[in-house]
């Protein structure tokens, strides 16, 4: 039996000791009419080889992105990692432990949260971040939740720009805890009409970069919000603000992100990691889980969880979230990654982008394509196509370049409009090549 | 004699005795990682994007650095790989090499969410392939993996109950959940999160569901009723038919907490006891690592009534393909960023082949022989709360050691000392100083023999020497925290000496 270890004579020994006949004489108050019968209707059990030799035929059915060359991005990136973050999170120690319950046998993993919350805090310019949440999209609607803890109102005004997805993740939690959203007008790829805004916000969302790569203005979002009384609440992308001016320096209430950039693999969208970072007046309302710094008897300095009388196995329905298991392992690869660029690393990868992008909206324009908003641009832009961006993108995939996102139903632009990611891991040839085919595919 | 300890050696010790952050590590200039090079022109930073920051204070490290840290760091932390792990209800099982090495594969690491779906049939068809193995252990109608963590399963159920009795005309009545006051924190927490409120329901004195309170609880403004099977008492609820009965004759649904699932793998299925919803936790039941607390994998099996509110897109096999279906009006919309966590469910679906159909039960069987030896052998100093076959845990009572000024939690601390990881603790609430044990069906008898050797050596120190235990552990880097302190003294984020801590 695979990963079992009984000989049959162990576990006759242990039924003596159990003082039972058989294995089934434990089941006994199982009733007999819900037992399976027989064997379940799955195949046959795998050998190792056979194991790996399906999985690598089924993962040879994808399209693999090491070999084609990326422009997808809309909330999830193709960038670097280095080697040393897959070498620390595969060790045994890291990967196969539980929440730190037990601190004196976890303080390995405990330091390394504390070091991921500063180093979070830090890039985001707040005061304090916890140790994950699911991912950019949940980490959002939880931000807008706690806003309606705080200042007690049931409305949050939300930007058109940010991630669709983000959106209907926001409406669902929103519609479960009977939370009105309000949509926040866009004009020329930013967001504009805070008029709406009212005081009965419990918070102002905005995304920057936006769905459409644009910088918004946040000095006016959070304008709006003061005015109102309401929060004021950021999703940042984290490379950006390798460059960009955080949201602290604009005075947000709370910040969250997608952390996949910071050393995650694409991985079809799953395991992500979502950032979470806020002002310290609002840190007993924070969901999730917090590591503090503190001592033993002895005096000697160590870590644990704490603020834990927020937390679900405490308050049980009073607590501040649901949220028990999040990303830990994620947050672990990209603290790795983060220790690893450090503050020279993450400027150059930024400003790399930055580069890489500008070039490419330069080589794109002279297909005959164009801009569609004329805004300042970080990693990604909205490529307006004389004809069909899904069949531009279909045929540029043959080709073996991975266009960008086709805009047209679900993502907020025409059918003509291709989201268009460029990060610091295209070269100036992939640039080229992808200018000329697109000539080619539009001719 | 310490003076045949080289100097050098001693530094190595302290390096891992005495560690630094990694922002104490930092010099200017240094760098952890051989970037990309652009080849692309400059451009005017400032022109083109705006406002500029000031750098970001991340630590500056070479690259052995960064390795070193984070190697040390592991050597003082505990996992399954590290030794025994028995804590109950959180399933801490051997997690099979071979399905680290098949979420590597780069055509499963190296692909988008929002490619063609003809580009990615090979993910989704993991997905689907995930979908049909836990559609037949669990006996569900459709299962979806959208929810990423197992609080997130839960209160996703909760949603598509929520719809369910909205489309019934009934969402404005229905404003009452029901939950055992053996559950998990999660429960109660997700009910709220879901805007309702919670009700207790009493164990009885067997361990069961109090029947005649919860009858006495049921009418028509209850939406729910969420049970945990077998139960945090480690033990099969044999009244769940007629439990499911009575909350649906009011017309509730039933929800099956999924966190114990691992005890009922191939012998008996949630989706045949009546229940019209559970999650499922991959990260416990089905081998994919904790990771120190995430990522989770909260997949939830639904019965026909509640697929068409489940979170689109759902993953649906067609006839040449397997593709994504967005058009499901009834949907309550997203849950998460895309389809769940699709490495872990390559993870698990490893791991499902593994066993196959021939080696499933052995799961359940193992999992319970183990529990049940593990009680069997520690009657005598640590009795089980209920005396009844348990299921994949054993729920174990300290009660009698309180006397002598020794808590569960003390034994716990002991045994750290020992070279195991401690039980639950104090969890299910209803039990007085409990030790909640889940061996998993992947510890020999060998490990189990040592962990019941060792516990009933810690029990007898509690007799004879009980400060051994209140001093536990004291071979660990630190001794026990100061936990008040840290809420006190609040220090989440590092800062330079010279600067302020973060008061609250």
């Amino acid at each position: 039996m695979p990963y079992i270890p009984h000989t049959e004579a162990d576990t006759q020994k242990m039924l003596d000791t159990i003082g039972v006949k058989s294995i089934d004489d434990l089941f006994i108050e199982i009733p007999d009419n819900l037992r399976v019968k027989g064997q379940l209707n799955v195949p046959s059990a795998k050998d190792e080889a056979q194991l790996f030799q399906h999985c690598r035929d089924l993962a040879e059915r994808n399209v693999d992105l090491s070999r084609t060359t990326c422009f997808l991005g809309a909330g999830i990136y193709d960038r670097f990692s280095p080697a040393t973050v897959g070498a620390v999170i595969s060790r045994g120690e890291f990967l196969t432990a539980y929440t730190p319950y037990q601190p004196e046998a976890s303080q390995g993993y405990l330091q390394t949260i504390y070091e991921f919350q500063s180093m979070i805090a830090e890039l985001y310019g707040m005061d304090v971040a916890n140790a994950s949440m699911y991912d950019g999209t949940t980490s959002l609607a939880e931000a807008a939740i706690m806003a309606t803890y705080v200042n007690k109102r049931k409305k949050v005004y939300v930007s058109g720009a940010i991630h669709p997805h983000a959106r209907e993740v926001l409406n669902t939690y929103c519609w479960a805890m009977d939370v009105e959203v309000v949509e926040i007008r866009t004009q020329d790829g930013v967001t504009k009409d805070y008029s709406i805004v009212k005081d009965d916000a419990a918070c102002v969302l905005l995304q920057t970069p936006n769905f459409f790569g644009c910088i918004e203005d946040m000095a006016v979002a959070r304008d709006a919000a003061r005015a109102n009384g309401a929060l004021f609440i950021v999703s940042a992308d984290p490379v950006a603000f390798g460059l960009l001016k955080p949201p602290g320096d604009f005075d947000a209430d709370i910040v969250v992100g997608e952390g996949q950039p910071l050393g995650l693999p694409m991985g079809f969208g799953g395991p992500l990691l979502g950032l979470f970072a806020c002002k310290k007046e609002y840190v007993r309302l924070i969901p999730g889980r917090i590591v503090g710094r503190t001592v033993d008897g002895e005096g000697r300095s160590g870590f644990t969880m704490t603020l834990r009388t927020r937390e679900q196995d405490i308050r049980r329905e009073k607590a501040t979230s649901n949220i028990c298991t999040n990303e830990a392992l994620m947050a672990l690869a990209s603290t790795v990654h983060m220790s690893a660029l450090g503050k020279n690393g993450i400027r150059q990868v930024a400003e790399s982008t930055v580069r890489n992008t500008q070039y490419a909206i330069q080589k794109l324009k002279e297909t005959g394509c164009h801009l569609k908003y004329d805004q300042k641009v970080f990693c990604e832009f909205v490529l307006s196509l004389p004809k069909s961006a899904v069949g531009a993108r279909d045929a540029l995939l043959e080709k073996g370049i991975l266009a960008g996102l086709p805009m047209g139903g679900r993502y907020l632009g025409d059918e003509n409009d291709l989201l268009v990611a460029v990060t610091e891991l295209r070269t100036r040839a992939q640039i080229d090549e992808f200018a000329s085919a697109l000539k080619e595919v539009l001719n | 004699m310490p003076n045949r300890i080289p100097e050098s050696a001693n530094m190595r010790w302290k390096t891992v005795r005495e560690p630094r952050l990694i922002f104490e590590k930092s010099s200017p200039g240094q760098i952890g990682a051989n970037l990309p090079k652009a080849d692309t022109p400059e451009v005017d930073l400032a022109a083109t994007l705006g406002d500029l920051r000031d750098g970001v204070e991340w630590p500056e490290v070479s690259e052995l650095e960064v390795m070193r840290h984070f190697v040390n760091l592991s050597h003082i932390n505990y996992g399954i790989e590290t030794g025994f792990y028995p804590l109950g209800s959180c399933t801490m099982k051997y997690n099979p090499r071979i399905n680290e090495v098949t979420a590597g594969l780069s055509g499963f690491r190296n692909i988008h969410p929002l490619m063609p779906e003809d580009t990615v049939q090979g993910a989704l068809e993991v997905i689907c392939g995930v979908k049909e193995y836990l559609m037949e252990i669990t006996g569900f109608y459709e299962i979806t993996q959208q929810p990423v963590a197992g609080a997130h399963g839960e209160m996703t159920c909760l949603m598509l109950i929520k719809a369910f009795h909205a489309a019934n005309g009934e969402g404005d009545k229905r404003t009452v959940v029901l939950i055992p006051d053996s559950a998990h924190g999660t429960n109660p927490a997700s009910a709220a999160r879901c805007g309702y409120d919670v009700k207790s329901i009493p164990t009885d004195a067997e361990g069961n569901t109090d029947l005649v309170a919860l009858e006495a609880a049921l009418d028509d403004t209850v939406a729910a009723f969420m049970v945990t099977n077998p139960s945090t008492l480690g033990l099969f609820e044999p009244n769940i038919e007629r439990v499911c009965e009575l909350v649906h004759a009011v017309g509730g649904q039933v929800f099956c907490d999924g966190a114990n699932m691992n005890a009922m793998v191939g012998t008996t299925r949630p989706g045949d006891h009546g229940f019209d919803c559970m999650h499922l936790n991959l990260h416990k039941t089905f081998s994919t690592p904790h990771g120190g607390g995430g990522p989770g994998c909260g997949a939830i099996g639904l019965q026909e009534h509640l697929a068409k509110f489940m979170p689109a897109p759902v993953v649906t096999r067609g006839e040449f393909e397997v593709f994504l279906d967005y058009d499901r009006p009834d949907s309550i919309g997203r849950v998460s960023s895309f389809y769940g966590q699709f490495l872990m469910a390559v993870r698990a679906l490893t791991y499902l082949m593994a066993y196959g159909k021939e080696g499933l039960p052995n799961i359940s069987r193992y999992a319970v022989l183990n529990a049940n030896y593990v009680k069997a052998r520690l009657a005598d100093v640590l009795p089980a709360a209920h005396d009844r076959p348990c299921m994949h845990e054993c729920v174990l009572t300290a009660s009698k050691y309180k006397k002598l000024g020794v808590r569960a939690l003390d034994i716990s601390k002991r045994l750290i000392d020992h070279g195991f990881h401690p039980p639950t603790n104090y969890f299910p609430l209803i039990v007085p100083e409990a030790m909640m044990i889940e061996p998993t069906e992947t510890e020999s008898k060998e490990t189990l023999d040592r962990f019941c050797d060792a516990m009933i050596a810690i029990c007898k120190e509690a007799e004879e020497d009980p400060d051994a235990l209140h001093n536990a552990p004291a071979t660990q880097i630190v001794g026990r925290l100061d936990e008040a302190r840290a809420v006190k003294f609040l220090d989440v984020k590092y800062k330079k000496e010279s600067e302020e801590p973060v008061s609250v």
